[in-house]
């Protein structure tokens, strides 16, 4: 069994978010880069944990990035990743991305494609469902929990207000969130091997892209908040009847 | 020239996510000068399709097959994409919730069409341009993305776009798509009954390890019960198992966006946070002055969960009129 990991490199949880270059880009100064926290601990931990169950499996990741993508790339291999193929290109469009992805997937023929369930910067949630219809594969999307029965998984996905379970057969593309896996961290022998797991550079196939981001703006800053005495709830209450309107 | 709009239904019943994105889709079809169709996939009553109407569809496509009686992404695209080919839509909306999550993106890559996902506003096309805002960086951020293909996709956040009533009505037409088997067999569904879902909830009350343990959450139940509220917890909490995994929030649980959210014993780190951000009121309740989601919070009481919350339970059993 082969399967892809699609890793992305997100901003650390904690940093701080400003925009350069007349709020058209991030501004990268200072701020320290991780896996996408959805691809890391669910999507790539179920990874290894199917090649764990299944000796024989393989897997591969796949990034679409510049040479600033080497560190989380290194630090998946070190988790557990067999090797990794960096497409070396810095667009940033959903579409783009996702025709990049596809074409080395066509070429590998996986039988199992994870993703995380969105990056945590950009938030698109659509890689996974763009790849699967440029392969024309099944996707679920926001999966819970993933497991295999020979070539048949079976899936839980989030719905609204619960979950579902349901049956897909092999070659699939799924998108990981919490409940699919439990963050592990690597070891040494780990990190010592991803030194020399093969990391393939290539380059971008011809695509369009569809989207560009034409401004950044922060959130308006919130008015300060409005402090009630524990002994006079009903105030509180009140400012959130009347003042706030919230019920 | 058209717009279409994905009206996600579950039994039958059209979603509040896609009542607003009906709502949204008029809104775009003003922008553009042109009219909005939605379509139901599913079982829907020629009743409640045509009473989409209401919310600024001149038209409705229903294709109730039993093709469509469980989600498949790839046939529910099909569909979805014929039904903009017959109406020459240039522009196709989904609501942004788990269903428009599995069609939307594959709708977008089969037209070429630019995708905004997790929309909050109408799109600016001053100067020819087509820019529609959308949250980034898990809330703590703002884009404003510009679609540059002819033909667009928006998914609509939940709870960014209010249901508006246009007083309109419909032409219900029944609807045909050409679609390949399911290859998705559904084999089990599991709703929380009884209970608002989370990510539709308007009011949701959370609690976090200051609570001290699972056997404390009971006033936190009789305050969403109070005010007809769904309950939410931060990650340790869920971690520990003294709630379910599916009320989880932040970063790496879900994102919600209610009108009220009042936190109990919750610290507010950053990515907690970042699942709860965008909620218009946020009340926090937290017995240290200095815990960090005061400075996001827009009312607060610096004391004792278990002396303020039954407190304010009663205050709002008082009035609503309800013992
Ligand atoms: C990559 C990453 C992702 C994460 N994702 C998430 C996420 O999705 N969601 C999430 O919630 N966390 C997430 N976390 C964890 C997050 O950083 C915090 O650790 C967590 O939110 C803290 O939970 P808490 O506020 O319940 O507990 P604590 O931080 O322990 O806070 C408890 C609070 O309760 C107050 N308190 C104690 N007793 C009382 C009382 N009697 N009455 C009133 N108040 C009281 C205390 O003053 C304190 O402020 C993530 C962390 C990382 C590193
Ligand atoms: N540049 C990238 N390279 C590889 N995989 C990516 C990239 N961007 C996103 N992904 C994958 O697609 C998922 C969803 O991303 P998005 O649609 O951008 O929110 C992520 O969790 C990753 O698994």
């Amino acid at each position: 069994m082969k399967i892809l990991v699609c890793i992305s490199k997100t901003p650390d949880t904690t940093a701080k978010i400003a925009f350069t270059d007349n709020n058209t880009k991030f501004a990268e100064g200072g701020v320290q880069f991780i896996i996408n926290p959805y691809d890391e601990w669910y999507a790539l931990v179920r990874a290894i944990e199917l090649k764990e169950a299944d000796p024989t499996a393989q897997i591969h990741l796949i990034n679409v990035g510049g040479p600033d993508s080497e560190p989380i790339i290194r630090k998946a291999l070190a988790l557990g990743g067999d090797e990794a193929i960096r497409v070396n290109t810095d667009s940033a469009d959903s579409y783009y991305i996702a025709a990049q992805i596809a074409t080395v997937a066509s070429q590998n023929g996986y039988d199992l494609i994870l993703t995380g369930k969105e990056t945590i910067d950009y938030n698109g949630a659509s890689i996974g469902g763009m790849v699967a219809e440029l392969l024309d594969l099944p996707y679920i999307a926001l999966a819970t929990k993933f497991e295999l029965n020979g070539t048949t998984a079976v899936v839980t996905r989030e719905i609204d207000g619960g979950e579902e379970i349901a049956e897909v057969a092999l070659p699939l593309i799924v998108s990981c969130q919490k409940g699919v896996a439990e963050q592990r961290i690597p070891n040494m022998r780990g990190i010592m091997s991803a030194r020399t797991k093969p990391l393939k550079v290539v380059e971008p196939a011809p695509a369009d892209t569809l989207t560009t981001v034409a401004q950044f703006e922060l959130p308006p800053a919130k008015a300060g908040v409005k402090l009630v005495s524990p002994d006079n709830v009903g105030e509180l209450v009140r400012l959130l009847h009347e003042e706030a309107k919230a019920f | 020239m058209s717009v279409l709009i994905f009206a996600d239904q579950a039994e039958g019943h059209i979603k509040k996510a896609a009542l607003e994105a009906i709502s949204y889709g008029a809104g775009v079809a003003a922008v553009l000068q042109t009219t909005a169709t939605a379509l139901v996939l599913g079982p829907v009553s020629k009743e409640d399709a045509a009473a989409l109407g209401k919310y600024g569809a001149q038209k409705v496509l229903v294709a109730s097959t039993d093709a469509f009686g469980h989600l498949d992404g790839q046939v529910y695209a099909q569909a979805v994409v014929q039904a903009a080919q017959s109406e020459n839509a240039t522009v196709i909306i989904f609501p942004h919730n788990p269903d428009g999550k599995a069609v939307a993106p594959r709708v977008a890559a089969r037209l070429k069409a630019g995708l905004v996902s997790g929309a909050t506003s109408l799109p600016d096309v001053t100067g020819g341009g087509f820019v529609v805002r959308k949250n980034v960086f898990s809330g703590k951020a703002i884009a404003g993305v510009s679609i540059t293909s002819p033909l667009k996709v928006i998914s609509l956040n939940p709870n960014s776009y209010p249901v508006k009533e246009t007083g309109g009505t419909a032409e219900v037409v029944d609807f045909q798509p050409t679609v390949t088997a399911p290859k998705v067999k559904v084999t089990k569904v599991d709703k929380v009954v009884g209970e608002v879902p989370l990510s539709e909830a308007e009011i949701v009350v959370s609690g976090g390890r200051g609570l001290k343990g699972p056997e404390n959450w009971g006033i936190v139940e009789d305050l969403a019960h109070a005010l007809g509220a769904a309950t939410a917890c931060s990650r340790p909490v869920a971690d520990s198992g003294w709630r379910p995994h599916h009320e989880h929030v932040g970063q790496t649980g879900l994102t919600i966006r209610p009108n009220l959210y009042i936190a109990i014993g919750i610290s507010g780190a950053i990515q907690h946070l970042a699942g709860v951000n965008g909620s218009k009121v946020i009340v926090v309740i937290n017995k240290d002055p200095e815990a960090p989601f005061f400075k996001a919070a827009d009312y607060g009481i610096v004391g004792d969960a278990f002396d303020v919350v039954p407190k304010l339970t009663a205050a709002i059993k008082q009035l609503k009129g309800i013992s």
